[in-house]
C-alpha cells in the first residue's frame, strides 16, 4: 500500500504577467535564471534535498517548456517507481471542464492525485521563488506544534510589509491574524506562499470551498481554516528568499549572484541546485575577449567583453561587443560591435551587428510604466533585432523586427515594439 | 544496429607520468568536461548499438564512478544496456585478465547469449566520432572476417607506439606490426574492429586454449594471412591519449575553433555524465584569453591558452599559461603555472611556481591538504 508522509504540490501555472515580454511564450517558472537554471529548479531541488520525493506540478499557462524541462524528473532524481514528479494540467471531467481558476482550485481539481499517495501532510509551493529551504525542518516544526497548517514566513523590512500578506503571531508562533497587503502593517512577518497542511484539513477545506470562484489559499482557504479554529503556525525562515515576479526583482536577483561571495551561493556543496543540463561542452573565452564580474553558462562563446552580467548556456557574443549589467539567456546570439547596457534578453534572440541597447535618457514606459522600469531593456524570446539600430531605456521588444520597425534606426526610451501575434 | 559493442578500457600506461596512477586511461578527463570513454560510448549510442560490454581492470574505480548510470549515454533501456566486466573469481579460475582477448574470453557468455550477428570492439582511449554502421557496411561489402579501422597519421608522428599497417590496393591488410621498433608505415590501427560474433567466439576459444591472450598479437596478427582482414580508413579527427604528450596535444586541440565545432556543434553529439555545477564565475580582476572553462570554476587571476576542467579555483594574481588544470583543483594566490598539467583534486599553494617546457610538459601532482574556501 502506498503511503507517503509528505507530498508536494507545486503551483507552476501562473503566467507572471509582471515579467512582460519574458513570459509571452513561457510560464514564469520556466524562465531561465542564473546562467543555466530555470526558476522552477529551486523549489524542485529543495524538494529532493528535503527528502520530498513525490511532487505534483500544476501547469496551465504555456506548459511546453516546463514539460520538456521536467520530463520524467531525471535531473532532480525525481524519476521514481512510486512517486516522483507528475505534471498535472487541467483536464476535462464528465460533469465539467474548467481551467484552474485559483491556487486552491487547482489543488482541489487534483484531489485524486493526492488521495492516491495517501499522505499525512501536503506541502503547497509556488514555482516562482529563488531560495534554498529544508522543508523537513518546517515539517518538524509543524509536528512539534501539532499544527493543522504551517505557513512559512520571512521577516521583511517594516516599510515594505504592505506589499505582502502579513501574519500576526503570539509568542508560541501561533497565528492570530492575517492581513493581506495591509496599509498599516502591525508586524513584519510576511507569508512566503509555502504551506504545510495536515492532509485531512486540506481536503476538508478544499471540498468545503469548492464552489468558491477563483478559490485561493491566501484569500479563502487560510481565512476559512482560521475562522473555524484550526491551529495555524508561522514557521520563521531567515535565509535568502526572493520573489522574482517583477523585472526589477528578477534582474536584481540575477545580479546578486555575481557578488564576490554571494549571499545566495550556488557554489555551496551541501544544498545543490539541480537542473536539466544538455550535453555540455565547456565555454570558450577567445583571445581578445574580456570576462569580468560575471557568471557564464556552459557552451557559451565569448569573443567580446562581458562585465557584471549573467550569461546563459550556449550564448555567443561576437568580437567588439560590450555587454554590461545584463542578463542574457540561453542560446542567444549577439553580433559584432554592439553595446548592451542593462538589458534582459530572453532565449534564442538574435541581435545583429552594431546594435546599441539601453541608450539615451530614462523616461517611463508609455504602455506599461509599472512593468518596464529601472531603465531596463527587455527583449522577448525568439526576437530578432536588426543590425545598426539603437534602443532606449524602459523599452520592450518582442518578435522578428526589421529595420522598418525602427524610425530613424531608433526605438526611443519608453517605447515598446511588440510585433503582431505577440503580446 | 546489428552489432553489440565491446569497449576495452582496462589499460594504464607508464607513459602518463603518474596521471594514470589513480585512473584508467579510458577515464582520463578530456576537453574540459568529458572523459575519454565518453567518445566511444557516444559513438556506440549514436550508432544505435544498444548492448555494450565494458572490460575494465586497471584502477577501475574512477571509471566505475563515471559509469554509475548508463542513462547519460542513453543506454538505460530495458533492451540492452551497459555491462561492466571486471575480473572475478569463478569456479574455473581466479586470474586477472591476462590480456584483451582473455578479458572477453573469460566472459564469453556475454557473446554467446547475444543474438546480434556482429561485434564492434573499440578501445576506450580514442578521441573521435565515427558511425560504426559505416564500418559494418564496409565490412559486409568486403566480405571481411575482421575489419580494422585505420588512420593515416602525419609523417611527423612517430607511429612506433601503434599498430602499423600495410594494405593492398583493395584495402586488405598485408602487414600488421604491433608497436614496431621502427615504424614502417604511417597507417595505424585506431583500435576499432568489427568481427562476426560467432567468428569472434571461435577466435577467442582457440586463442585461450593455446594460452594466447592478446587480441591484436594473438588474433589479428596471427590470422592476417589466413583470414580476410580489411582496413577501413578513418578520415576525420582521431587522436589517442596514452602518452602525456598526446594527452596534452589532444586537449589543446579543443582550443582550435574547427575542432571545437566538429565535436561540440556538429551532429551527432558527444554525451557525458552530467554533473550539477553552477556556471563559471569570473571575479573582478580575472583575465581569461583563448581558454576553455568548465562549469563550477571560479576565476580571479589570469588564464591564457589553457583548459580549466570542472570546479577549478584560480586565486588572485595567478598566472596560468598553456596549461591544463584538471577538475577540483584549488590554486592559491600568486601561483605561476606554465606548460603544465595539474592533476585533479590538487591544491597548489599560494606563491608557488611550476614551469614546464613546450616539448616537455610538466605533470604537477601536489598532495597538499585542500584549502578551505
Amino acid at each position: 500500500m502506498i503511503r507517503k508522509e509528505m507530498i508536494a504540490m507545486l503551483l507552476a501555472g501562473g503566467q507572471g504577467s509582471r515579467l512582460g515580454v519574458l513570459t509571452s511564450k513561457v510560464a514564469k517558472p520556466a524562465i531561465a535564471f542564473g546562467g543555466k537554471y530555470r526558476i522552477i529548479d529551486f523549489p524542485l531541488s529543495n524538494c529532493i534535498n528535503s527528502g520530498v520525493d513525490t511532487v505534483g506540478v500544476l501547469t496551465q499557462y504555456q506548459p511546453l517548456r516546463l514539460n520538456t524541462h521536467i520530463g520524467i524528473g531525471i535531473p532532480w532524481d525525481l524519476d521514481r517507481n512510486i512517486g516522483g514528479v507528475s505534471i498535472l494540467p487541467p483536464y476535462e471531467k464528465s460533469t465539467s471542464s474548467e481551467w484552474y481558476t485559483g491556487t486552491a482550485n487547482a489543488i482541489y481539481q487534483n484531489l485524486e492525485y493526492m488521495e492516491y499517495y495517501n499522505p499525512e501532510y501536503v506541502l503547497i509551493l509556488g514555482g516562482d521563488h529563488i531560495y534554498k529551504m529544508d522543508y523537513e525542518v518546517m515539517l518538524e516544526f509543524h509536528k512539534a506544534n501539532n499544527a493543522d497548517i504551517t505557513l512559512a514566513t520571512i521577516p521583511v523590512p517594516i516599510e515594505e510589509a504592505s506589499r505582502f500578506g502579513i501574519v500576526i503571531t503570539d509568542d508560541k508562533k501561533q497565528i492570530q491574524e492575517f492581513e493581506e497587503k495591509p496599509k498599516e502593517p502591525r508586524s513584519n512577518l510576511a507569508s512566503m506562499g509555502i504551506y504545510i497542511f495536515k492532509w485531512e484539513v486540506l481536503r476538508d477545506a478544499l471540498i468545503k470551498l469548492k464552489d468558491q470562484p477563483g478559490c485561493d489559499f491566501g484569500k479563502h482557504i487560510i481565512p476559512y481554516c482560521h475562522e473555524k479554529g484550526d491551529r495555524i503556525f508561522a514557521y520563521e525562515y531567515n535565509g535568502y528568499w526572493k520573489d522574482v515576479g517583477t523585472l526589477a526583482s528578477y534582474w536584481k536577483a540575477n545580479m546578486e549572484l555575481i557578488d564576490l561571495v554571494p549571499v545566495f551561493n550556488l557554489y555551496e556543496e551541501f544544498w545543490k541546485i539541480y537542473t536539466k543540463s544538455e550535453v555540455i561542452p565547456p565555454q570558450y573565452i577567445a583571445e581578445n575577449a574580456v570576462a569580468e564580474r560575471s557568471i557564464i553558462g556552459e557552451g557559451a562563446e565569448i569573443y567580446g567583453s562581458v562585465y557584471n552580467s549573467v550569461i546563459g548556456s550556449g550564448v555567443t557574443i561576437q568580437a567588439g561587443t560590450v555587454v554590461r549589467d545584463s542578463i542574457i539567456m540561453n542560446s542567444t546570439e549577439i553580433g559584432e560591435n554592439c553595446t548592451i547596457n542593462k538589458a534582459i534578453i530572453a532565449e534564442n534572440v538574435n541581435i545583429g551587428n552594431d546594435v546599441e541597447l539601453g541608450c539615451g535618457e530614462e523616461v517611463p514606459n508609455k504602455v506599461k510604466p509599472d512593468i518596464y522600469i529601472e531603465g531596463l531593456v527587455t527583449i522577448g524570446e525568439n526576437s530578432i533585432i536588426p543590425s545598426g539600430v539603437k534602443v532606449g531605456k524602459n523599452t520592450a521588444i518582442s518578435g522578428h523586427t526589421t529595420k522598418d520597425d525602427y524610425e530613424e534606426d531608433l526605438l526611443a526610451s519608453g517605447e515598446s515594439l511588440i510585433k503582431a501575434g505577440e503580446r | 544496429m546489428r552489432a553489440i559493442g565491446i569497449i576495452l578500457a582496462g589499460g594504464n600506461s607508464n607513459k602518463m607520468q603518474g596521471l594514470s596512477d589513480k585512473r584508467a586511461i579510458a577515464a582520463m578527463p578530456i576537453a574540459g568536461g568529458y572523459r575519454s570513454i565518453d567518445f566511444v560510448l557516444s559513438n556506440m549510442s549514436n550508432s544505435h548499438i544498444q548492448k555494450v560490454g565494458i572490460f575494465t581492470q586497471y584502477n577501475s574505480k574512477s571509471l566505475n564512478e563515471h559509469l554509475n548510470s548508463s542513462k547519460w549515454w542513453d543506454f538505460g533501456r530495458k533492451q540492452g544496456g551497459l555491462f561492466v566486466f571486471t575480473p572475478t573469481i569463478t569456479s574455473d579460475n581466479s586470474y586477472w585478465y591476462r590480456g584483451t582477448a582473455d578479458a572477453i574470453a573469460q566472459n564469453i557468455s556475454f557473446l554467446k547469449k547475444s543474438h546480434e550477428p556482429y561485434v564492434v570492439i573499440a578501445s576506450g582511449d580514442g578521441i573521435y566520432k565515427l558511425d560504426y554502421n559505416k564500418v559494418l557496411e564496409y565490412h559486409i561489402e568486403k566480405k571481411a572476417d575482421i575489419t580494422v579501422v585505420t588512420k593515416l597519421m602525419p609523417e611527423s608522428v612517430d607511429c612506433s607506439r601503434f599498430g602499423c599497417i600495410h594494405t593492398d590496393m583493395n584495402g586488405r591488410i598485408e602487414e600488421f606490426e604491433e608497436k614496431p621498433i621502427v615504424s614502417t608505415s604511417n597507417m595505424i590501427s585506431v583500435g576499432v574492429y568489427i568481427v562476426r560474433r560467432r567468428q569472434l567466439i571461435e577466435f577467442l576459444e582457440k586463442a585461450v586454449s593455446e594460452e594466447r591472450y592478446d587480441f591484436v598479437n594473438d588474433i589479428i596478427v596471427r590470422y592476417k594471412n589466413l583470414k580476410k582482414i580489411y582496413a577501413y580508413p578513418l578520415e576525420t579527427y582521431w587522436n589517442n591519449i596514452a602518452t602525456v604528450d598526446a594527452y596534452y596535444k589532444t586537449n589543446m586541440d579543443f582550443l582550435k575553433p574547427d575542432i571545437r565545432h566538429y565535436f561540440f556543434k556538429e551532429y551527432p553529439d558527444v554525451y557525458s555524465k552530467v554533473e550539477d555545477l553552477p556556471p563559471a564565475k569570473y571575479n573582478q580582476g580575472s583575465k581569461v584569453k583563448n581558454s576553455l572553462v568548465s562549469s563550477g570554476c571560479i576565476i580571479n587571476g589570469e588564464v591564457t591558452n589553457s583548459i580549466l576542467f570542472k570546479k577549478a579555483y584560480i586565486g588572485n594574481n595567478c598566472v596560468i599559461r598553456n596549461s591544463i588544470i584538471l577538475n577540483d583543483v584549488y590554486i592559491g594566490d600568486n601561483a605561476y603555472i606554465e606548460n603544465c598539467i595539474v592533476e585533479s583534486r590538487d591544491t597548489i599553494r599560494a606563491n608557488t611556481t611550476y614551469i614546464g617546457q613546450k616539448d616537455k610538459i610538466n605533470v604537477v601532482i601536489e598532495r597538499n591538504e585542500r584549502y578551505v574556501l
